[in-house]
């Protein structure tokens, strides 16, 4: 059967040769473009790599769109009426090979043609040697970077089109980078050739350099393996400066995160003494209420899907705020001064919103969609910055200043604080004691109810979101000075930072353990933490 | 861990209620007695809450839905089926209660539960000493067999080594470079330590092209890790991961992937614990491409899968909700439990346990699975690849049905062991050493 498919597609290949040489080229192309299309109604991962090739070869102008329509999922086949079509976005069907929309209803056994990783490299490779000449500069250097990738020989006569042609620094560095690694991964070609592309690909410094200049053939002349390993112990160097940056980099997003978590603990645990074991469920429910705006603004506006999280960050604030003032008012405060039956009433609640969610809500995943913004990211000189980490850092900065300002100018911060350091003379001035506690309480909750905003865009919005980080949040609390904010700020940022110089080394197992027993040791010696309140507040 | 002791004498004082009412009002009580000799119970052992409701609950509810369509064929034996639901709570010292409540209280003919090894060897002297039948659906780490317990998830062999092996395959890109990375538990270490052994003596990889790295339960943030793994993906070599990195933490590992840009076509990762339920929380579209290797995807378009998939949604009342693995499993098991019931015609759990080697039953995907004396089945295994949609497209399957292996050839203490309890009557029959009881 194969053999006879084999002969029958060698047979109409060298017909369409003989057709090509009588015709003319234009008949030519258009043949070999049917025949590359009729590959892909084999259903075969072997058949749609020949059929890219041979469309990468044709020269055709509809080679690229084709291709990309297999890379998209969007090139449809159906095997009983031998057609390939390209469905646009609208499922609306067009012959692949004329681009002639089809009418009617499409045939019953159309399907998508199937595409594996290999295949997926390939497409890359031949969509790269197309659109070199592309008119985007985006795309050109997309496809810089896609032969840089495939390394495939084939691509060196349109690498020189698109270098003679070029004006884009950038791209053309790009292009320069293409051309050295087909040079080095060619055999028969000249050492001084050779040295040079060694030169161009050290000049790129990452990691694809390395691999490239790491996967050298070994049978090379003496003085192109020491170029390259030069140029490898080169970039190595370069590159762990830039590991130590990124360690630190790292430290500070989980610092970030942790910070946003831990603020709101060292409110309601901190300043009010309370330990509250719910905490995290505040910040998950923080989380849910993501989801819920998330999917109302995908039913009824999905194109406002980006400011989703704008709208998300106060209400969550407020109904966060709202649950930890009900909590305060049915059951908290009638506990104060009773920290174990505190600790076990929150646990139970914890249990208790948990379950409560499980059943609303489902035991499952939710889908939280990062918006376009915080999606992706973006190379600073050796190392990869995404942009959700980033925001995430920002927003927990802005919440920390905000939260900062609030204790220090405003009437409700100056209340808590008198209420917090001396109950007994403030409630003798005339502040209603229990109504700063109901709103403290509030104040703490509603900043939980804001971390698990962004939380939401890099865990798991799940019943036990919260659980991950209850732990470490009393942790960084009690490590950088209960009731001090500046505490749980510097303790977030110098035991995550630690963590991260240790995980490359420790693994992340050892090394939140080492963490541990350092924060034993330390509270041992200072056990007020890093930050020691001084004053009325510390006998309290 | 301070609700255990609660519950407990929550039910001490339940039990003790009941035992004075049963007392005070046997009259009243002889109805209840009546109508339970008419039914046959089936004991349902999933979490329906705590960490790993997740995943369980799922699979409580499928378990209803096959009892229920078997009710509406008539039943078992004349009788109609009873199930019981019972929630151990994520808590594994209470899966070991609620096993003892289920089989000594409500006098169940057998059991379908646990998801975690470690929940499922903290039944299994519960099951041992009071004589029931288990059917344990997740694909485990294999190194055990046990007289009252069949294993209807995958062995190593049958999902773990065919995943390296095509990977290894031009298909598969070739990889010369591996990273394994795992939670840390007893899974993915046992198979982790098979599939080290495995790379090193099979497909003669070097041992500083293999990385192993654990990360603890419910990890959440992977930036290090993945850069790691992107560093050690640029020696030149094809890299991929094999990943049996298990719950929470699968999600935030995989969107840091996509963040960071680790594209399959560059770094494969090949994961055994992932499948469509877990991928539902996720944008997929950054993860195209990336595999993961099970005996059962809901793509695979069979009339059998297609029936079930549509019973599932009207039984559940939600299109959207996926099928999975674990699924299928219980799919098999349930109904060999029942043919073996049939063909013995009691419940009894000797007879049932004798009655079940041998016992076949077709699975989903066009084969027919066989219960074979070690107490694993016989299983495809498929290689899929994420699509846009967050199901799989399958990209590659074993040419025939796999027999599951309890005991691994290649670790050094368990590859003279074999299990066989029709024959040999023992779960670690040693072959060097002619006796039963291990290395």
């Amino acid at each position: 059967m194969a053999v006879a498919r084999a002969l029958l597609v060698a047979l109409a290949f060298a017909c369409a040769l003989v057709c090509g040489l009588a015709l003319g080229q234009a008949a030519a192309a258009a043949a070999t473009l049917d025949q590359a299309i009729a590959h892909f109604t084999a259903d075969d991962f072997d058949e749609t790599l020949a059929g890219v090739n041979e469309l990468a070869a044709s020269g055709s102008p509809r080679a690229a769109m084709i291709i990309t329509a297999l890379q998209d999922g969007k090139l449809m086949f159906s095997a009983e009426k031998k057609a390939v079509y390209i469905q646009d976005d609208l499922g609306n069907l067009a012959d692949a090979a004329t681009g002639r929309k089809v009418a009617g209803a499409p045939p019953d056994d159309l399907d998508n043609v199937r595409i594996n990783n290999r295949l997926r490299g390939s497409i890359a490779a031949a969509l790269g040697q197309l659109t070199l000449l592309s008119r985007d500069p985006q795309k050109r250097y997309a496809a810089a970077q896609a032969v840089f990738k495939s390394r495939a020989a084939s691509a060196l006569p349109a690498l020189e089109a698109a270098l003679a042609k070029e004006t884009d620094g950038r791209i053309k560095r790009a292009l320069e980078e293409a051309r050295a690694a087909i040079v080095l991964n060619q055999s028969g070609t000249s050492d001084a050739d050779k040295l040079a592309a060694i030169k161009v690909v050290a000049g790129r410094g990452d990691q694809d350099a390395l691999a490239l200049l790491a996967d050298i053939p070994a049978h090379e002349s003496p003085a192109v393996a020491r170029a390259a390993s030069a140029a490898i112990s080169g970039i190595k160097t370069r590159l762990s400066i830039w590991d130590a940056v990124q360690n630190a980099w790292y430290g500070i997003s989980l610092g970030s995160v942790l910070l946003l978590a831990a603020i709101g603990l060292a409110i309601t645990f901190g300043v009010m003494g309370v330990i509250n074991m719910a905490h995290g469920e505040m910040v998950m429910l923080g989380a849910y209420v993501t989801f819920v705006v998330q999917e109302a603004v995908r039913r009824y506006d999905p194109a406002l899907f980006d400011y989703s999280l704008a709208a998300a960050i106060p209400l969550a604030f407020l109904f966060a705020g709202a649950v930890g003032i009900l909590i305060e008012r049915t059951i908290i405060r009638f506990l104060y001064g009773r920290p174990l039956e505190t600790l076990l009433a929150t646990w139970g609640l914890s249990l208790i919103l948990q379950q409560a969610v499980r059943t609303g809500f489902g035991p499952t995943n939710k889908e939280v969609g990062n918006p376009s913004f915080m999606s992706g990211a973006f190379d600073l000189g050796g190392m990869v910055i995404t942009y959700n980490r980033l925001w995430i850092i920002c927003f927990a900065l802005a919440v920390f200043v905000a939260l900062i300002a609030l204790l220090r100018w405003s009437r409700f911060g100056l209340e808590m604080r008198a209420v917090t350091q001396n109950r007994a003379m403030a409630a003798s001035m005339g502040i209603r004691t229990s109504r700063i506690d109901a709103l403290t309480f509030g104040l703490g909750s509603g900043i939980a109810g804001m971390a698990g905003v962004a939380l939401s865009q890099i865990d798991n919005v799940s019943p036990n979101l919260g659980q991950g980080y209850i732990i470490d949040s009393f942790m960084v609390v009690v490590f950088g000075g209960v009731g001090n904010l500046w505490g749980t700020f510097v303790g977030s940022f110098l035991l995550d930072i630690a963590n991260k110089f240790l995980e490359p080394y420790a693994g992340a197992v050892l090394g939140k353990i080492a963490i541990l027993v350092l924060i034993i040791l330390f509270i041992q010696k200072r056990p007020r933490g890093l930050f020691a309140l001084r004053g009325r507040a510390v006998e309290a | 861990m301070s609700h255990t002791p609660t519950l407990k004498n929550l039910q001490l004082n339940r039990r003790r209620l009941l035992a004075s009412a049963t007392g005070l009002a046997a009259g009243l009580m002889a109805p209840r007695l009546a109508m339970a000799a008419d039914t046959i119970k089936v004991g349902i052992l999933h979490s329906l809450s705590g960490t790993m409701a997740i995943s369980e609950t799922t699979l409580k509810d499928v378990m209803l839905m096959l009892i229920a369509e078997q009710n509406q064929q008539g039943g078992l034996l004349g009788k109609k089926l009873e199930p019981v639901v019972v929630d151990p709570a994520s808590n594994w010292p209470l899966f070991a209660e609620k096993a003892r409540e289920l089989i000594s209280q409500d006098h169940v003919a057998a059991v379908f539960g646990c998801w975690t090894s470690v929940s499922r060897k903290s039944v299994l002297p519960v099951f041992k000493e009071l004589d029931n039948i288990l059917f344990y659906p997740v694909q485990y780490e294999g190194e055990e067999s046990q007289r009252n317990v069949f294993y209807t998830g995958a062995a190593p062999n049958q999902q773990a080594i065919p995943a390296v092996d095509y990977l290894a395959s031009a298909d598969g890109g070739s990889v010369k470079r591996w990273v394994l990375e795992g939670t840390d538990y007893v899974y993915p270490r046992t198979t982790n330590k098979i599939l080290e052994a495995y790379l090193k003596n099979e497909l003669k990889v070097a041992p500083e092209d293999i990385l192993i790295n654990y990360t603890p339960f419910g990890f959440s943030d992977w930036q290090t890790e993945v850069s790691r793994i992107k560093a050690f993906g640029s020696a030149g070599k094809k890299t991929a991961v094999v990943s049996t990195i298990n719950g929470d933490a699968n999600v935030p590992f995989y969107k840091e992937l996509g963040n960071q840009g680790v594209k399959a076509t560059d770094i494969p990762v090949v994961a055994f614990s992932v499948g469509e339920e877990e991928l539902a929380g996720l944008d997929t579209k950054p993860l195209v491409g990336h595999l993961a290797a099970w005996n059962y995807f809901e793509s695979i378009k069979t009339p059998a899968n297609l029936a079930f998939i549509k019973q599932w949604h009207e039984f559940i009342g939600n299109p959207k909700r996926t099928t999975n693995d674990p699924m299928e499993a219980h799919y098999i098991g349930f109904h060999m439990w029942v043919k073996a019931v049939e063909k013995v015609g009691t419940t009894d759990a000797d007879k049932v346990i004798a009655a079940l080697p041998g016992t076949q039953t077709p699975n989903l995907t066009g084969g027919i699975a066989t219960m074979l004396p070690n107490h694993h089945i016989t299983k495809p295994v498929y290689i899929g690849e994420i699509r846009p949609d967050g199901q799989f497209d399958v990209v590659w399957k074993t040419k025939r049905l796999v027999p599951g292996q309890a005991w691994s050839p290649y670790l050094p203490g368990s590859k003279d062991l074999v299990a066989d309890w029709v024959k040999l009557n023992c779960g670690n029959y040693n072959t060097v050493t002619k006796t039963c009881g291990g290395s």
